[in-house]
């Protein structure tokens, strides 16, 4: 997995609430048996016009002037402001992993549905949380200010405006360690082969109707 | 000390490491597998040189892309390639790696969350995975389910673990008896009203009290499938005679004496009564009325007798501009009665609502009935080839094709329109199923969230009506 220590990058503002996977990557892209590729069709339905179909070509599509991220100011941009319970719904992995090939690389918000929070870490995405005051006040400063950036620095755990304000936020010592030095979860598990082994031995004895293969 | 919960006992259980830091490596007594989150975990082990750790432990099925038509023609009758290209990667992992498997063309062969429990493939007292938000369904019995994310899924066939930091307990507890024609979809809707889709999220959710206790299965099965739309990962119920005599004598349940071994550890399996729970919330069960959801999350819901809320009453911003969007999407006025709202189309289908009960409890609906001619579709979707198989041995087929609803094969049909099952741009749908996100359904579709027995009563009178009207 990619590492992440610190991030500088222009934020976009994405000003509502209740953010479901399905609407960072709807259904029909879900099709797919890769894992990249799925930049184009973030946000589909709010970004586009028409009904988006996976295996097409989205240069040519409508956009929507409306959505946030087809305005030019914030058309690079790597970190995304957003509102509470960001990422509802679906497990589906393709929304971290659809965020991440767009050019995202951390996602702000007040609150996270568990699945997606811990989906992000995954894959190299960090997502912060904040307060709900200072996501207000982020929001009120990147509409205000063109180019407006922030700086995430995953080691001293916080978040740097412009002028210098600093942030801090909460990380789990595990993850954190783990998106530092971009490890492998699977690798650190099996480090522990044997434990789990041993676990399992004792239950094929005492549950040893969790280890029937069926009639 | 204080007693444990349900919650406590299943994690303690399951426990194989705990960490320094508060995560802890937890064992998994069983992986779903199905073909929309599976593709990239099996590539990852692939890459990795790396090999399942407990092959027996997984079971597989495609069940999100399957077309509910033409069966007989297996594989080659999914139409689109993108599709057919994700349940033959299924088959194919499967056979590589020696994973059981229901393929397209097997009796077996459903909803992955459908075919657990029938299977008897889900036991009280399991760890459970899925890489799907809705295995929270299998907590019915028991159990300790999560719904996980395609790196999870891959880490779980490698390590038979899941990395997790114990969450905290919340107890949702609905006393009293429920009404006539108020159904476990109609409970869980009021509780994810009440609480909100973010209630319950770092929680793991017990259902109890009397209501819960006097459900079925299945209808405890529909609660615990929506626990995630309350934002909770896990939903549990413990176990009782209702469990164990649904579990009794299905094909992965155990027999003899390892059965009676069995029966006495999963009698442990509740809350102890001097447990302490971090939150507890309370419903009166005799004052659920069956419900139905106005706008584009499952906590826009409210009683069929009652009508579309008025942003103009609501006093927080964010939430107004929230129901503000919401009725502009649904097409909906401010105080529109429920029972105005005019439907396209009926579903009967998903995880939530497709087992033999949901269709038992529909059907009573529309025996004798015609579906109303206003609407374009109205079709019920089994869970299961089985619970297909049970419905016409029971004669429920011809109940719902006399009425004029269309008699599918199983899948998942129009829950999330995967498939070639979808709605057009601005039709109301009357659905079983759990998401009535935007364009979950079909793009720019529209649905309602509501028990069988409501979308049944919906079908044959073209809009919504209160069930209870049709029962006597
Ligand atoms: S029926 Fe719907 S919610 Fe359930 S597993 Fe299938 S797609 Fe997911």
């Amino acid at each position: 997995m990619r590492a992440f220590t610190q991030h500088q990058g222009i934020v976009a503002p994405m000003d509502r609430s209740n953010v479901d996977t399905d609407m960072i990557i709807p259904k029909q892209f879900l099709k797919s048996i890769k894992r990249t590729g799925f930049g184009p069709n973030l946000f589909d339905e709010l970004r586009y016009l028409d009904e988006g179909k996976p295996d097409q070509d989205c240069s040519n599509r409508p956009l929507n002037p409306d959505f946030v991220l087809n305005q030019q100011r914030y058309k690079s941009a790597s970190v995304l402001l957003a509102r509470t319970n960001f990422g509802c719904g679906s497990s589906r992995e393709h929304a971290p992993w659809a965020l991440d090939d767009y050019g995202f690389r951390v996602i702000i918000a007040p609150s996270f549905a568990d699945i997606f929070y811990n989906n992000c870490f995954k894959n190299g995405l960090l997502p912060i949380v904040l307060e709900e005051e200072v996501v207000d006040k982020l929001f009120r400063e990147t509409e205000e200010t063109e180019g407006y950036q922030l700086t995430v620095d995953l080691e001293t755990k916080t978040v740097i405006t412009p002028s210098g304000e600093s942030f801090s936020f909460e990380v789990d010592d595990f993850r954190r360690h783990c998106l530092l030095n971009g490890l492998d979860d699977i690798g650190v598990t099996l480090e522990d082969a044997e434990t789990i082994r041993a676990y399992e031995s004792s239950r094929r004895k005492t549950a040893p109707w969790l280890f029937n293969a069926g009639n | 000390m204080a007693g444990k919960t349900l919650y406590d006992k299943l994690w303690d259980d399951h426990l194989v490491k705990q960490r320094d830091d508060g995560s802890a490596l937890i064992y998994i007594d069983r992986q779903l597998l199905h073909e929309v989150t599976s593709p990239q975990a099996f590539e990852g082990l692939r890459l990795a040189g790396r090999k399942p750790w407990r092959v027996d432990a997984n079971i597989a099925t495609p069940d999100h892309n399957v077309p509910t038509t033409d069966r007989d023609k297996g594989i080659d009758g999914i139409v689109d390639p993108v599709s057919r290209t994700q349940v033959e990667t299924l088959d194919k992992n499967c056979d590589e790696f020696g994973i059981l498997e229901f393929k397209i063309k097997d009796q077996r062969q459903g909803i992955v969350h459908v075919i657990g429990p029938e299977q008897g493939a889900t036991l009280p007292g399991m760890s459970i995975v899925c890489g799907d938000s809705h295995t929270s369904t299998h907590g019915a019995f028991g159990c300790l389910a999560h719904g996980i994310g395609t790196s999870e899924v891959e880490h779980v066939l490698a390590t038979q673990c899941l990395v997790q930091k114990k969450m905290k307990n919340m107890l949702v507890r609905v006393n009293g008896t429920l009404g006539t024609g108020v159904t476990g979809k109609d409970v869980v809707l009021a509780i994810i009203g009440k609480i909100g889709t973010a209630g319950g999220t770092g929680y793991a959710i017990e259902f109890g009290g009397e209501a819960i206790r006097g459900l079925s299965m299945e209808g405890r099965m529909t609660i615990c499938n929506m626990s995630i739309e309350a934002g909770a990962r896990v939903g549990m119920v413990g176990v009782d005679d209702t469990t164990i005599e649904y579990v009794k004598g299905r094909p992965f349940s155990p027999e003899g004496e390892t059965w009676d071994k069995a029966v006495e550890y999963w009698r442990t399996l509740h809350t102890d009564d001097d447990a302490v729970f971090d939150k507890v919330v309370e419903l009166d069960g005799a004052a659920i009325q069956p419900q139905v959801s106005w706008g584009t999350s499952p906590e826009m819901v409210v009683g069929v007798d009652s009508a579309v809320p008025d942003p103009e009453k609501e006093a927080d911003p964010i939430k107004r501009e929230g129901i503000v969007r919401a009725l502009k999407y649904m097409g909906l006025q401010p105080n529109q009665k429920i029972t105005d709202i005019k439907l396209d189309r009926v579903f009967i289908g998903s995880c939530t609502n497709s087992r033999i009960e949901d269709l038992r409890e529909a059907a009573a609906v529309v025996k004798g009935r015609k579906v109303a001619a206003g609407l374009k579709q109205a079709m019920v979707v089994p869970g299961s080839g089985l619970v297909k198989a049970q419905a016409e041995r029971e004669g429920l087929d011809k109940v719902f094709i006399e009425a004029g609803l269309e008699w599918r094969d199983p899948g998942c049909s129009m829950c999330l329109a995967m498939n070639a099952d979808k709605l057009g741009q601005g039709e109301h749908c009357a659905s079983t199923s759990n998401r009535n996100f935007e364009g979950r359904q079909g793009f720019g579709g529209r649905t309602h969230l509501v028990s069988p027995a409501m979308a049944a009563a919906a079908a044959v009178t073209g809009h919504f009506i209160d069930v209870r009207e049709l029962l006597n």
